[in-house]
């Protein structure tokens, strides 16, 4: 395997479709979503620990800076959920045109903001 | 060469069944949790834990807690192929690589142990 080949995928002059932005923010928000994952089983294990701690749980969402940090895990779980139904989606043989991928695309990002806008409002 | 020593299931028509199996597990998994902690105001601790200490919610909390395991383990996986490679890094990127996998490794491993051990555990 030499280093020398050619690459012609060379992304940073590459304008990005909405097609590839909606991907990769499937992986953005994937790797986000593995860190995330610490706080979140932590929250789960605090809340089932005791009816203290529970309280205490409650206690801390209540500040402004933990609703921020909830509202950002909350809206990365709708992005990569909608991400993956579009994928479920094809899967079955819809929306893999060239059309239905911009289609796919605009409606995950729509619906992403409208439901994760839901969920602010439910958060605060 | 692609050597397949690292992904999941060392096929990716495999890996593919596997993160569409464990998608589905985690959606119905995040929707049924979402469904009862918006229907329930003013929840407290009794019907938090209530809702665990249902056999049906440990099972399907293990189901959801492996699945992720699996699941971001492949999504991973397909990360740092894609972007910790020589080309992106120099000639030690298989390195960092190996590196950055061991650490998704212990890191998942670590969530599905504290998971059992929270939904079992207690």
């Amino acid at each position: 395997m030499t280093d020398n080949r050619p690459v012609n995928l060379d992304l940073a002059t590459i304008k990005m479709p909405i097609t590839a932005i909606v991907s990769i923010l499937t992986r953005a928000s994937g790797v986000f979503l593995f860190a995330a994952m610490a706080l979140m089983i932590w929250m789960l294990d605090m809340s089932l620990a005791s009816p203290e701690e529970f309280a205490q749980l409650k206690q801390m969402l209540t500040a402004p800076l933990s609703k921020i940090v909830l509202w950002v895990i909350v809206a990365a779980v709708i992005y990569h959920a909608l991400a993956g139904i579009k994928h479920l989606i094809a899967d079955f043989g819809y929306g893999e045109t060239l059309e239905g991928g911009v289609l796919g695309a605009r409606l995950v990002l729509i619906l992403s903001i409208v439901l994760a806008a839901l969920a602010g409002v439910w958060i605060w | 060469m692609v050597t397949a020593v690292t992904n999941l299931g060392r096929s990716g028509l495999y890996d593919w069944l596997v993160q569409r199996v464990s998608g589905v597990v985690l959606l119905a998994y995040f929707v049924c949790l979402t469904a009862f902690i918006v229907s329930t105001p003013d929840m407290g601790y009794e019907q938090w834990r209530g809702l665990f200490q249902h056999t049906a919610m440990r099972v399907f909390s293990v189901a959801a807690i492996l699945s992720l395991a699996m699941h971001a383990w492949i999504g991973l996986w397909c990360v740092v192929t894609d972007y910790l490679t020589p080309r992106l890094l120099g000639p030690r990127a298989n390195l960092y690589r190996g590196l950055a996998s061991a650490v998704c490794g212990i890191t998942l491993f670590t969530y599905v142990v504290w998971g059992i051990q929270i939904v079992w555990g207690n």
